[in-house]
């Protein structure tokens, strides 16, 4: 009827109960089971506990019910009573004492109106007996089952209104029934102190656990942070240290390694985070991060000002590449420097670097780079390139564009 | 020779500058926190103070708020850190100019050099964080005197943050090199002491997320 592999896995795992059943191997634990259930698995899980046919168990349940009705109701019982199958994925059962609050003042509401009207007044043991018996039985109840019981009364203030407004019904109503009108004053008060005193009792309680509710959602944010930056750690840090370790014997490779990564981690510590897609600014450091890794010279990006990208913008972005393209790859020079600046709707590039030079008149017309790629490119999107360079006294690209 | 006191908590790095500066400069005093920076200094009495911002026991900062008013030297920050509020905290406690720890050791002297003679001394990425905290805005200016920079001032840290030396800028603009020194000096005047609401709105929208 079941496989040993969950009897022993539950075995392993022990149960609640102090079931002498649970000491025998072949037996089951008493516990609702999902599969094969027709209402909520009470009969199923009763029969493979005794070890009998669920039809027998469910005919017996029938039988009783008609009978007497004793039958409904000892279902209800096994129903709250018995937990559900282990290995269900339930969520960590934890109790919710606020709920139970709210109950609890619902339910003392319920009893004060009735015996404050005289509905039930002979009743009122039984049931406050009974009150208290079902807010503990709701408590031991499935969670998932309650909520679907309670959907209309799920809001948390809704319900702790109804039962304050039940409460102050009940009273109102046993004022009205049974006091005189003169003494209603004193028996107010009474009230009223006797309600001052158990919020007094009831307070440091509740802050308590809301302080603890607070702490424990504070320790899971620290240490989701804490896996985060183990996680980045571990992927990039520890690879490029390795990479580093093997590379030892070419500095240049050192360098761009060390640099790549350092890049890395500020942007990942400094920069608020935004999108290369989107932002000029993120977009001007992404294409320095790749021009840098491609050819080994480190850039320097100072940015001012940011706005969002456009076409005309990713046109200004491409020809700034170029410009630290050649800078990287033809200047000799030890670093590049890129500032960005958006002004209004202007935007000015400037690239540049102290290395050799060059003679722009000496550049033959056939000789694509610095005419189609840079110049070219920004005036047909409507910008402007300035081209500012003699042997000797390094380079400055200077491009401006205005905003779509 | 100007006399020098390093503070920072790795005693890696301290051991680093120490080499790169050689003889250029004398190192009077070393210390790696920031008490130890307090009674260091004001035994010492150095010209300039090659200060960490991230320090154990309250950081750069809390050394110069110790300091304030105490000691004549001058204080010079190094850092690794991109925070703008770290840069902009340090310099407004008092600091004379900002320089990453990826400065090469001429580059170092030169900036220990032209803080001792009381001018400041500006990175590109200071230069880009200043431009960006006194953007134009809005706002009318509480004291337009402090709130503003100039058109030429603006000018000069534009150049800065291109990556122009005070010489190359100097050049550029047809003023002299102290006429740069002392546009930059009055940057970090106003830096210090204005109140400008945006700027420390602007730090905090910087902070670590």
């Amino acid at each position: 009827m079941d496989d040993a592999g969950s009897t022993t896995h539950e075995q392993a795992a022990g149960g609640p109960s102090g079931d002498p059943s649970d000491r025998r191997p072949d037996r089951p634990r008493l516990e609702r089971r999902a599969d094969g259930a027709l209402v909520a698995g009470v009969c199923r899980g009763l029969a493979a506990h005794l070890g009998v046919d669920p039809f027998m168990v469910r005919a017996a349940f029938v039988l009783l019910t008609v009978a007497s009705g004793i039958g409904m109701a000892v279902y209800g019982v096994f129903w709250l009573m018995v937990p559900g199958e282990e290995g269900a994925s339930r969520p960590a059962a934890r109790r919710d004492w606020v709920q139970l609050l709210a109950y609890g003042a619902v339910a003392v509401g319920l009893s004060a109106l009735t015996w404050g009207t005289g509905v039930a007044r002979a009743a009122l043991w039984p049931l406050v007996a009974g009150g208290v018996g079902v807010a503990v039985l709701w408590q031991q109840a499935d969670r998932d089952q309650r909520q679907r019981w309670v959907m209309p009364l799920r809001q948390r203030w809704l319900r702790s209104l109804i039962g304050l407004l039940l409460v102050v019904a009940g009273i109102g109503g046993f004022l009205v029934q049974s006091v005189n009108p003169r003494e209603a004053r004193a028996v107010l008060i009474a009230t009223l102190i006797i309600l001052t005193g158990v919020a007094v009792i009831a307070t440091p309680w509740v802050v308590r656990l809301w302080q603890d509710l607070d702490a424990e959602r504070h320790e899971r944010i620290r240490s989701q942070e804490r896996a985060e930056l183990a996680a980045h750690i571990h992927d990039s840090v520890l690879h490029t240290l390795t990479l580093i370790q093997r590379n030892a014997h070419d500095p240049r490779e050192v360098q761009r390694l060390a640099r790549s990564q350092e890049r890395t981690l500020r942007t990942w510590l400094y920069q608020p985070r935004s999108d290369p897609d989107r932002t000029f600014a993120a977009a001007i450091r992404e294409v320095a991060g790749e021009v840098e890794d491609a050819h080994g010279v480190p850039i320097e990006v100072v940015c001012v000002g940011d706005t969002a990208l456009d076409e005309r913008l990713g046109a200004a972005l491409q020809a700034a590449r170029e410009a630290m393209v050649n800078a990287a790859k033809y200047a000799e020079a030890p670093s590049v420097s890129v500032y960005g600046e958006v002004e209004g709707d202007q935007v000015s590039i400037f690239i540049r670097d102290r290395g050799k030079g060059f003679d722009l008149d000496a550049v033959p017309d056939d000789r694509m780079g610095v005419r189609q790629s840079i110049i070219g490119r920004m005036e047909r999107n409507g910008g402007r390139a300035t081209v500012r360079t003699a042997p000797g006294e390094g380079t400055e690209v200077r491009l401006e564009m205005k905003k779509a | 020779m100007t006399r020098v006191v390093l503070v920072d908590d790795h005693q890696m790095f301290r051991t680093g500058v120490k080499a790169e500066l050689g003889d250029a400069v004398e190192i009077v005093g070393e210390a790696g926190d920031v008490e130890e920076a307090v009674s260091v200094i004001r035994a010492t009495k150095p010209d300039v103070v090659l200060l960490d911002v991230h320090l154990p026991g309250g950081g750069g900062v809390e050394v110069l708020r110790r300091l304030h008013g105490m000691v004549p030297c001058r204080f010079l920050a190094l850092s690794v850190s991109d925070a703008a509020e770290d840069v902009i905290g340090v310099v407004r406690g008092g600091a004379r100019g900002y320089v990453t720890k990826t400065i090469s050791g001429p580059e170092l002297t030169d900036a220990i050099a032209r803080v001792a003679e009381g001018d400041a001394v500006f990175s590109p990425r200071l230069a880009g964080f200043v431009l960006d905290a006194f953007a134009a805005t809005d706002v009318p200016a509480v004291d337009p005197e402090l709130d503003r920079l100039t058109q030429r001032e603006r000018e000069v840290l534009r150049l800065i943050a291109r990556g122009y030396a005070y010489k190359e800028i100097a050049r550029e603009l047809f003023i002299s090199v102290k006429t740069v020194e002392t546009h930059v000096s009055s940057v970090l005047r106003k830096l210090q002491l204005s109140n400008r609401h945006e700027l420390s709105r602007w730090a905090a929208a910087r902070r670590l997320v």
